[in-house]
């Protein structure tokens, strides 16, 4: 008697489901069209723009010093970091130097907010990992700190708008060295607790150890950089590459992953916050007395001409091209966003993994909406 | 304290075989117990509600709720109030039926499981002889008005989420079955209340491996942290009640926390000698046991990550279920050769429990890191 083999075939189709425009784990409002089979993501196809307000344009109609506070609605968790790039590109296009002091703050403030980024970066991270909040909020702990020591010199804790053409708006307040001395002392002893609580966690290494794994190729192809590209171990800060400011005279490593998996982002954003307290420490210690502000008229007025002027702010390589027509205001700003060219890769990151790893990676990668969008 | 003769025991059980008469006749006793337990079951939710908002806030370093009333206590009533308050929306492309008929189906077995969980000596709705038989066949009947939420809501979130809580149950019931198997082995009966009047020395001591199956298996069954995969916030918004509002998100709602409040009744019932205990009435103590296996939920829920879909099915297959038969093969043994004594059981019973867990824990990592090939 033969025995009869059928083949028994589930007939599966893939499906189209939206994540975001409002989700909890986008971040803001980013959305992503995917095609899912079951819970495998097949395909992704990002849809931008629902932050959009234009933020370049808007900087026509208004003077180069008038634009600083728009700078920091572009990645508004680190609007330090976009301050001090677009002061910079203005002080290249009007050959405008800054003062040793204003320099040196520039940095330690810089500094601060990398760790701060990089705080909120992890923290919302394990987040979309399923640890219910507990990291996050052991992160904002410590984050509050920064924003407190922010609020002593710029009176802001989100948009600061502290950084002026040729300086700084103005010195420290005497009650801030004191409390950054008692930070820098706390600090490292908390990145040593977050080690101690997360970098073995069984896991956090079974989530995102191999997942979303970048190559270094395609990380240069896509012109990746920040955070994003030294985890897949290419050694790129601008700090070191094209040293800005007073980058040089400090000493300081640059963290690089290994395989550029979502567990290296985590764990390089970890190494640079200690250090980001390096540099400080540095900058602290050789802080010169001064003035804070180079003598610069109130409404500047560079010479007909272009500058590109880029830092590396928490996020990667973040730059202002500006153009000047004699006058008063940018005849064409352009941003160069981190966020957003680093969000090109993530297609290619996520395609066949599961859908908690899609929201896994896409959290590794730290993005802000404000930037993406402009 | 007195070593238990086991096998003594044993024998004394099978001649109580046979429950007793009614207490005050079987429609009084049943109304009773009716009224009583709802509204145990309605005053624990609120309890544990309120315990794990605070203890997570501890954990999580803020307050937690403390504006309703001393130290916040009124909270759970407050929500209350809110969410029945709140306008009940049905997506238009629902199933109607279904989808009011979920949170129904979904709530009732939480309630029948504590039909049979003693509160003291022989105080229970029903002493049944299969009790325990009785609580893993209701217990998992919750699952369809959770995969019915799913479908009725034609959301594919909540698709994805009741789909991912069938696997997860299906898969967990196995481990779960076979743990309580060691302990009906010990007491040679079904029944809940003999299983504590067996217990003079609480079983997780005698069964501590078993303990941890039960516990981890029951904190996947009941969708607790790390296994909160069907209703992952960072994933799937809010899973299968990602529909679901006012009256009838009240009761999943409720439904979730009652089955925690079962699952450590049922823990303390099976493990930790149920109402037995020194000094305090019964009840008492069988209160203060829930209420500390119900911490260890909350203590794991803040510590841990999420796992993924495929790392939960092969922790349930190729981890769980091993050690299960192992430790139910071990008990046997032990019953047949050591039920003189206790101290041996438990000394070696520990012993294997932690070999077991280690080189198992070895090599599930080798096979891939919890990643099944599929």
């Amino acid at each position: 008697m033969a025995i009869e083999t059928r083949e028994f075939t589930l007939k599966t189709e893939p499906f189209m489901l939206n994540f975001g425009p409002v989700h909890p784990s986008t971040h803001g409002v980013y959305r992503m069209r995917t095609t899912l089979d079951g819970e495998v993501v097949l395909d992704i196809e990002p849809v931008f723009g629902y932050l959009h307000r234009g933020i370049e344009k808007l900087a026509e109609q208004r003077t180069f010093t008038g634009f600083i506070p728009l700078t920091d609605r572009l990645d508004y968790i680190s609007s330090m970091s976009n301050n001090m790039a677009y002061c910079m590109a203005v002080e290249k296009l009007a050959g405008i130097t800054v003062p040793e002091r204003a320099e040196h703050i520039r940095v330690i403030l810089a500094e601060l907010q990398r760790i701060a980024n990089h705080l909120i970066a992890n923290g919302s991270f394990l987040n979309d990992c399923g640890a219910y909040f507990t990291p996050f909020l052991y992160m904002f702990r410590e984050r509050e700190k920064i924003l407190d020591l922010f609020e002593m010199v710029s009176g802001q804790r989100l948009t600061y708008n502290f950084m002026r053409i040729g300086g700084v708006s103005q010195d420290f307040p005497e009650e801030f060295m004191p409390a950054l001395r008692i930070f820098l002392n706390q600090m490292p002893r908390f990145i040593d607790e977050y080690d101690r609580l997360l970098k073995e966690n069984e896991i956090l290494l079974a989530r995102s150890r191999g997942v979303g794994i970048l190559t270094q190729k395609a990380a240069v192809n896509c012109s990746i950089s920040g955070p994003v590209l030294r985890s897949t171990g290419y050694q790129w800060d601008l700090r070191r590459a094209d040293p800005y400011s007073i980058y040089d005279r400090f000493e300081f490593d640059i963290p690089v992953g290994i395989q550029g998996d979502c567990y290296d982002r985590f764990r390089v954003r970890m190494e640079e916050m200690r250090q980001s307290l390096r540099i400080i420490e540095q900058a602290v210690k050789d802080l010169p007395q001064g003035a804070v502000r180079a003598e610069v008229p109130h409404l500047v007025r560079p010479p007909v001409g272009e500058a590109y002027s880029h830092i590396e702010s928490p996020k990667g390589e973040l730059g202002f091209y500006l153009v000047s027509d004699g006058s008063i205001a940018p005849y064409r700003c352009h941003v160069r966003p981190t966020s957003l060219i680093n969000l090109t890769a993530l297609r290619e990151m996520v395609r066949g993994w599961k859908v908690a790893d899609l929201i896994l990676i896409f959290g590794s990668i730290d993005i802000c909406l404000g930037e993406v969008d402009r | 304290m007195a070593l238990v003769d086991l096998m003594e025991v044993n024998t004394r059980l099978y001649q109580q075989a046979v429950p007793p008469d009614w207490p005050g006749g079987f429609w009084w006793h049943w109304l009773f117990f009716a009224v009583v337990l709802i509204i145990f079951i309605l005053i624990m939710v609120m309890a544990v509600i309120y315990i794990e908002r605070r203890a997570m806030g501890r954990m999580q370093s803020r307050l937690g709720p403390n504006r309703t009333g001393p130290f916040g206590i009124l909270q759970p009533v407050a929500d209350a109030i809110k969410v029945l308050l709140k306008e009940n929306i049905v997506p238009v492309n629902a199933d109607k039926v279904v989808h009011w008929l979920a949170p129904v189906i979904a709530f009732v077995p939480a309630l029948m499981i504590f039909a049979v969980v003693p509160f003291q000596n022989g105080a229970l709705l029903a002493d049944l002889n299969i009790g325990i038989l009785y609580v893993v066949a209701i217990s998992s009947v919750s699952t369809i008005g959770v995969f019915m939420a799913g479908w009725g809501s034609s959301n594919k979130y909540s698709l994805l989420g009741a789909m991912r809580n069938v696997a997860a149950v299906v898969s967990y019931e196995i481990p779960l079955v076979l743990a309580i198997v060691g302990i009906v082995l010990l007491t040679g009966s079904l029944s809940m209340n003999q299983i504590v009047l067996a217990q003079d020395i609480p079983f997780v001591l005698l069964q501590p491996l078993g303990f941890l199956l039960f516990f981890t298996a029951g904190c996947a069954e009941i969708n607790r942290s790390p296994f909160d995969l069907m209703e992952a916030d960072s994933e799937l918004t809010a899973g299968f009640h990602t529909e679901y509002s006012g009256m009838k998100f009240a009761m999943f709602y409720l439904v979730e926390y009652a089955e925690a409040v079962a699952i450590a009744a049922i823990i303390t019932t099976l493990f930790l000698s149920g109402w037995r205990g020194p000094a305090l009435p019964p009840w008492l103590w069988f209160i203060i046991k829930v209420i500390i296996v119900f911490f260890l939920m909350v203590w794991t829920r803040t510590t841990l990550p999420r796992v993924r879909i495929d790392q939960l099915m092969s922790l349930a297959w190729k981890f769980l279920l091993p050690l299960a038969v192992i430790n139910l093969v071990i008990t046997a043994i032990e019953v047949l050769f050591l039920s003189a004594l206790p101290w041996l059981i438990i000394i070696v019973n520990f012993a294997v429990a932690a070999v077991l867990v280690v080189m198992w824990s070895k090599l599930f990592f080798k096979l891939g890191w919890g990643r099944l090939e599929v």
